[in-house]
């Protein structure tokens, strides 16, 4: 099976059709469906797409994506194609436009195979939490896949499509990333447009790639970004070539003392330490750097990202789109029976904390509060990346766990610690997979870099992969 | 703080939300769990802190104003539960004739 876009491109030269591959391609997905990455498989469309595609290699018209099958988390906008966000308030529901960032994509001759699995709206770190079943990760499938973007690190990790599209608001993509050995990249707040990515927390989310290697993590990240006037929260900083990655020279590095000093599976941290002084004596300069603002970050993580949640899905109301109870009576009882009984358990635990933290009485105390110490974590961030290019870290302190493993909420939501910071502060932050497993299970390296400097992250990861590969 | 049942009915109407009596217990004890652990952010000295609203780094984002059909009628009753030609249907508010 083809493993990335190079073999593809390869297939490609030696005379099979972008229908050929697809094909292959739809033949995996039947032969792994036990590990429900896929909600829907648009063969029909796919189909269509990948003629378009041939004729268009034919004559010498194609854009840089022919015959690349992209798979795509169940949140971004596809227009004609169903998308529910996992969530039962939303089966059947059909996207009326494109996603600014797929359309590019698309745009470059990829074909879009289907939607996949991942938590409700986004909500989750091992991809337990969708309405319609759990994802198995094909490294081991007795455990998860990581989440929320657990269906497109597992379609990735198979090999079920070339690329895949998730979205990351506090690791959902890194995550799912380190736990089945794929790459995943989260930008810079900004760098990718977020319209027709339904909403989680507005100022958090971003959309961004799942592969196989670095090149074709670029080469997706390269076309996606850029602004966008469908959202004005998309940067108009200009977007430099990611591709080709090119291994950069000497790195200037700074790691946190504390993140060391949690509960970190110690096979992990072995690895982060040899890799630390590996680094030093080949020359680089790696300094620690005290950082007493791990322990508050999952706690504002939770505050800000609860609280734009219960405001963005204030929109399920049972009246313009989406499930109706066929219990209600009115508008009122149509309103809190449609969405008590569409949505599931985590989210309506997260819409009543949000609404809780905004709610008159607390919106100071709480909101406000962590919007303040947003701005502290912010600055002090930029502080360190003043002295050094990158923070590194570990992507997860854990490996895969067991599907029902982890049942208490906060317990789940610390599974986040080392990835929220980079949505917290807007930073760019890539998973690169460590060569070393542990019984059998990934885990990653994560370098969190600049606002917008995504080429050098590329490139760095690039130089780190010497190392760790 | 911990959380009482008559704050969760007050901010489940909020929400539109409702819970029978065992899923508001439970509901209940998450809450209570979660915001003594947001909590933990009143060690943070924020004397003087601006909060932090907006990510993004550009300011004043403009663009001309021009009408434009984004959506048509159609489409926006596409994926209504319940609409006639022209509008979003919701059930009966009166009961009886």
């Amino acid at each position: 099976m083809y493993k990335n876009f190079a073999e593809v491109k390869s297939a490609l030269a030696s005379g099979r059709r972008v229908v050929d591959i697809l094909e292959d391609y739809l033949k995996r997905i039947e032969s792994k469906k036990q590990l429900n990455a896929f909600l829907e498989v648009f063969s029909e469309s796919a189909r269509q797409r990948a003629k378009e595609v041939d004729a268009k290699i034919a004559d010498g018209t194609a854009g840089r994506l022919a015959g690349m099958i992209i798979g795509i988390k169940d949140n971004i906008c596809y227009k004609n194609h169903k998308v529910s966000a996992s969530s039962k308030i939303l089966e059947n529901f059909e996207s009326l436009y494109t996603a600014t960032a797929l359309q590019r994509l698309i745009d470059e001759d990829a074909v879009i195979i289907g939607r996949l699995n991942c938590d409700e709206f986004a909500m989750g770190s091992s991809n337990e939490n969708s309405a319609f079943g759990n994802v198995l990760n094909p490294l081991n499938e007795d455990c998860v896949p990581g989440g929320s973007s657990g269906g497109s690190a597992a379609a990735v990790a198979a090999n079920l499509c070339t690329v895949a599209l998730g979205s990351d608001t506090g690791g959902s993509i890194r995550q799912p990333a380190s736990f089945t050995g794929t790459y995943g990249i989260k930008p810079t707040y900004g760098r990718i447009s977020r319209y027709g990515l339904i909403a989680y927390a507005s100022s958090f989310d971003q959309i961004g790639a799942f592969a196989n290697d670095l090149e074709d993590t670029a080469l997706v990240t390269e076309i996606m970004a850029g602004a966008d006037e469908m959202d004005s929260t998309s940067s108009r900083e200009e977007v430099t070539d990611y591709t080709p990655v090119l291994p950069a020279g000497k790195l200037k590095i700074a790691y946190i003392k504390e993140c060391l000093e949690i509960g970190v599976n110690a096979h992990i941290k072995e690895a982060f330490l040899k890799l630390i002084e590996e680094l030093k004596a080949d020359g680089h300069e790696v300094t620690e750097v005290s950082f007493p603002y791990l322990d508050y970050m999952v706690p504002m993580y939770y505050v800000l990202t609860t609280a734009e949640a219960s405001s963005n899905l204030s929109r399920f109301d049972g009246v313009h789109y989406g499930y109706r109870s066929p219990n209600a009576q009115g508008t009122e009882e149509t309103y809190k029976k449609s969405r008590s009984e569409g949505f599931g358990a985590e989210v309506k635990r997260r819409i009543m904390t949000g609404t809780f933290v905004l709610s008159h009485g607390y919106y100071d105390a709480y909101y406000s509060k962590a919007q303040k110490v947003r701005r502290v974590l912010q600055e002090k961030t930029n502080e360190i990346l003043a002295q050094a290019d990158f923070i590194i870290s570990p992507a997860s302190p854990n490996v895969a766990f067991k599907r029902g493993a982890i049942s208490e909420p906060i317990e789940m939501y610390l599974q986040d610690i080392y990835t929220v910071h980079a949505n917290l502060t807007g930073h760019p932050a890539i998973a690169i997979p460590h060569g070393q497993k542990i019984d059998g299970l990934p885990f990653a390296v994560q370098l969190m870099g600049k606002f917008f400097k995504e080429k050098e992250l590329f490139d760095y990861s690039k130089l780190l992969e010497k190392y760790i590969q | 703080m911990e959380i009482s049942d008559s704050l969760v009915d007050h901010i489940a109407n909020l929400a539109k939300l409702e819970f029978n009596d065992s899923e508001k217990e439970a509901i209940r004890q998450d809450m209570s769990k979660i915001v003594n652990f947001m909590s933990k952010l009143n060690e943070i000295d924020t004397e003087n802190v601006e909060p932090l609203m907006f990510m993004s780094h550009d300011i004043n984002v403009l663009r001309e104003d021009i009408p434009a059909v984004t959506i048509t009628k159609e489409e926006a009753l596409k994926n209504a539960p319940k609409k006639d030609s022209d509008y979003f249907r919701i059930p009966k508010v009166l009961q009886g004739k």
